[in-house]
């Protein structure tokens, strides 16, 4: 008997005093949420075995609600927690959630070296283009010439592109999708959290409370539609000629590949040691 | 019943103490302060590290970075030292005993994640080889100038465990007790060295294994749904699971419930608040370590910690010398402050001196507890300029006062 | 009993290690012994010193402040710690690089240790044992045979026979030393 959908989320959802959740209508958060509990459903994954850490943002509030080991840390940290928890129990799948601040402005410099070193931690982040918890403060990620409460003339910062940013840090896993394609986002969770080694998922999300009000992007169902066509998969955009695809986002599993792993790698090196020392 | 596609493989990187304590010669040995804090740590179990260089605490990564690999430990250097307290403090959570080193500015950086091993319970050790602040300062010079940032760095109410040796083989067991002590109170402790005692030598015989005393927390019995991360009970001391048991906890930096949710209850988060108090405050006795020395018949007491206290020693045989009757008092556990026994000791002398390598911190402390004396027979000395108390100046003093 | 040496100098002459050495022959013959040193951020030049203290006794404060022996292989360490030995404390200087006295101490020992480690071993690289060495015969502090175990403990094998060569070298220019 195939399980309904809605029931497995029940299913991973921590239930006493828990809810309601922090987060507001319209928001893309908890179609996320609903995306990773599919995946690892579908995974078939102990639930045991999951380590979720998050930061500090509206996104990192997730683990929260969902029952697995969950660590919600500090502004920024999250990848350096998760990097503690994999390295002692490289057993684990250690997911990270986080937001377009937590993971770029704070933390980028956590986010470049997890990359460089190549350790096998998912980190998914919901990019929302602006510091929501706090109150639409802009972030690395809003675009040029939005407005944000600290950018009250349009913001006049060039944005990161998040993608290549973790793929130029030596990401061996990135894929960018968003929250109104959920089998997609479901897809690339699974890809990313199989992957054996630094995995970076951008899911575009939709603030329409904040980022969508202070620049009149409509409701959430606007930004929905916003989603839909503005961004074009990986595959079209290649066919496409130039003029088709300007100013449109790419979505796709943009990098894929193998490369040492740095908990093996430690491994290796603790072989080495040990046959050096005679044991 | 969930099947398992993801093979739960037996953890690779938990170690067994006895891998972690390899037997080793035990002969004397001439033992540099940091190495014997990394002998230390692995005596005591420490089987993850997580670092950035920093002089002068460096040698304690170097040689970590040498020995935890041969003991199925994990070394790791880290991008910088906010990453490390993140890291160990993660590695923790997930079963480690976990320690990182550190000097002044990496310790400033920490701080944040200290609060946050605090309020999460977390066992984990901070070692700070102390260098002459503030900022950059002076990299190779002594100072004792974290004796209050390490009990109030911070932000917010978090009572605080600080060790603070005076020689090489001090260093070693206190290295043992910090990680006994983060093990046994979940909480993040601070092992403060000095500059000089970090990078000096000195003849020292390691004790057997057999005599060295290890404690590791207290794994729950319960079944995953009775489980709670924080466990009302008796003197607060409650067990803790680790990442991959099934239990299956949150952990966060939030005010928390004790199941670890987050609230905002007013009387949650006093009972948060309180439980981390009194964790400290009820257990003060098995906390609290201090050396009284030739304080039978003194009339003067010098309270000095760390280095300044061995000044202080030579300075007392040369002041007996002449006939001056004065003794040291020596706090091995800076934080929490030995209060009734200072209290206790300095009631029968006329006159306390308060040498410290920094501006006057501890000074503060021996006032509150000294309200029976005069303000003039309650003396600090002070020195900030990268250099040590001679036991000449610590002997003008004490000429000075008699 | 308690005898205080300082070694100094600048970075890079291998100061500290020398004093490790001498810290950890006097380990050997059981006695108490504490060594600290002092450094400049430079790898190479700047200033650099090494305290030992020998004793028989418990050594509270670990650096030397009224020295029994003072060795000085620059002008600069000479001048800033000459003022610190004791009356009758034995001053060794590397005349290769101290030109001038500033008090002329009553037990001067002179050598140019390094154009001797230059010119005998091919490179100065050495000159830190050669002094050691030098000091450990003038002074007795410690047993030739424990200095020469400590520095086969302290040093990489592959230099162990170099050392001990200027070891030689340093004894024996202790034994010819003539006032």
């Amino acid at each position: 008997m195939a399980t309904i959908p809605q029931k497995i989320v029940h299913q991973y959802l921590r239930h006493d005093k828990k809810f309601p959740h922090v987060w507001c209508a319209g928001c893309s958060n908890g179609i996320v949420l609903g995306a990773i509990i599919r995946a690892i459903a579908e995974m078939d994954i102990n639930r045991d075995d999951i380590v979720m850490v998050s930061g500090i943002g509206c996104s990192s509030r997730m683990p929260v609600y969902i029952d697995l080991n969950t660590l919600h840390t500090l502004h920024g940290r999250s990848i350096a927690y998760a990097t503690g928890v994999k390295l002692y129990k490289p057993y684990m799948k250690v997911i990270v959630i986080t937001g377009d601040g937590d993971c770029t402005a704070i933390g980028g410099n956590h986010l470049i070296h997890a990359a460089r070193r190549n350790i096998d931690l998912t980190v998914i982040l919901i990019n929302n283009n602006i510091y929501g918890m706090t109150g639409g403060q802009a972030s690395p990620t809003t675009p040029h010439m939005a407005i944000a409460t600290t950018a009250p003339y349009g913001n006049i910062e060039p944005d990161f592109n998040v993608c290549n940013l973790a793929m130029g840090a030596g990401a061996s896993f990135v894929a960018r999708t968003t929250a109104y394609h959920v089998q997609e986002m479901q897809k690339y969770f699974i890809e990313a959290i199989n992957h054996p080694g630094f995995s970076l998922v951008e899911v575009e999300s939709a603030c329409p409370v904040i980022y969508g009000r202070l620049n009149k992007k409509g409701g959430a169902p606007e930004m929905m539609k916003s989603m839909r066509d503005n961004t074009i998969p990986l595959a079209a955009y290649e066919k496409l000629p130039k003029e088709k695809t300007e100013g449109k986002t790419i979505r796709g599993i943009l990098r894929q590949e193998v490369r040492q792993e740095y908990c093996a790698a430690y491994q290796d090196l603790i072989k080495r040691v040990n046959v050096k020392e005679g044991k | 019943m969930q099947s398992k596609k993801t093979k739960t493989l037996e953890p690779q990187t938990e170690t067994k103490l006895a891998e972690l304590q390899q037997t080793r010669e035990r002969r004397t040995v001439l033992m540099q302060g940091n190495e014997a804090v990394a002998y230390g740590a692995l005596d005591a179990g420490v089987n993850f590290f997580a670092g950035y260089p920093i002089t002068p605490s460096t040698e304690i990564a170097e040689i970590l970075s040498v020995e935890l690999p041969k003991r199925n430990g994990v070394f790791v250097q880290m991008e910088d030292e906010i990453a490390s307290i993140c890291a160990i403090t993660g590695a923790s959570l997930a079963g480690a005993k976990s320690l990182t080193a550190t000097s002044g500015p990496g310790f400033s950086l920490m701080q944040e994640g200290i609060g946050y091993a605090k309020i999460t319970e977390t066992p984990c050790v901070v070692v700070n080889v102390q260098r002459m602040g503030p900022s950059t300062g002076m990299p190779t010079s002594p100072a004792q100038g974290d004796i209050m940032q390490s009990k109030w760095g911070s932000h917010g109410d978090s009572p605080a465990i600080v060790l603070y040796p005076d020689s090489v083989k001090e260093s070693y067991e206190l290295t043992i007790r910090a990680v006994n002590l983060s093990e046994k109170y979940r909480t993040c402790v601070i092992l403060l060295l000095d500059e000089v005692l970090g990078h000096m030598r000195e003849a020292v015989c390691l004790p057997d294994l057999a005599n060295v005393r290890v404690i590791s927390r207290i794994k729950p019995t319960v079944p995953p749904h009775w489980y709670k991360h924080y466990d009302e009970n008796q003197k607060y001391l409650s067990p803790l699971a680790s990442y991959g048991e099934g239990y299956r906890f949150h952990v966060t930096g939030l005010t928390h419930d004790s199941h670890g949710f987050p609230t905002n209850k007013s009387t949650e988060a006093f009972e948060m608040m309180e439980r981390l108090r009194k964790k400290i405050s009820y257990n003060i006795r098995d906390l609290v370590q201090i050396e009284s020395h030739k304080m039978e018949d003194a009339t003067i007491a010098i309270f000095a910690a760390g280095i300044v206290s061995r000044a202080a020693k030579a300075a007392i045989v040369m002041a007996r010398a002449e006939g001056i009757k004065v003794g040291l008092l020596r706090p091995l556990t800076i934080w929490p402050f030995p209060d009734d026994a200072v209290r206790k000791m300095l009631r029968n002398v006329e006159t306390v001196i308060v040498p410290e390598l920094n501006q006057g911190q501890f000074i503060g402390e021996i006032q509150r507890l000294t309200k029976d004396k005069s303000e003039s027979n309650v003396i600090s000395l002070q020195r900030c300029d990268g250099t040590l108390f001679t036991p000449n100046d610590i002997l003008r003093k004490i000429k000075e006062v008699s | 009993m308690s005898y205080e040496i300082r070694l100094s100098g600048s970075g890079g002459q291998g100061l500290i290690l020398a004093g490790i050495i001498l810290a950890r022959a006097a380990v050997i013959e059981k006695k108490r012994v504490t060594q600290t040193q002092s450094y400049g951020p430079e790898s190479r030049g700047g200033y650099s010193r090494a305290d030992v203290i020998i004793s028989d006794t418990d050594i509270y404060f670990p650096e030397a402040t009224n020295f029994n022996c003072l060795l000085a292989l620059t002008q600069e360490a000479c001048d800033k710690y000459l003022f610190d030995l004791r009356d009758s404390g034995i001053l060794i200087i590397d005349t290769t690089f101290v030109k001038n006295l500033a008090l002329a101490a009553e037990n001067t020992y002179e050598a140019s240790f390094t154009d001797i480690a230059q010119e005998k071993l091919g490179s100065p690289i050495s000159t830190n044992i050669m002094s050691l060495a030098f000091l450990v015969k003038i002074t007795g502090i410690v047993k030739e045979d424990s200095l020469k175990q400590a520095i086969a403990e302290s040093v990489k094998p592959a230099f162990v026979d170099l050392n001990h060569k200027a070891m030689k070298i340093g004894f024996d220019l202790a034994k010819n030393y003539k006032k």
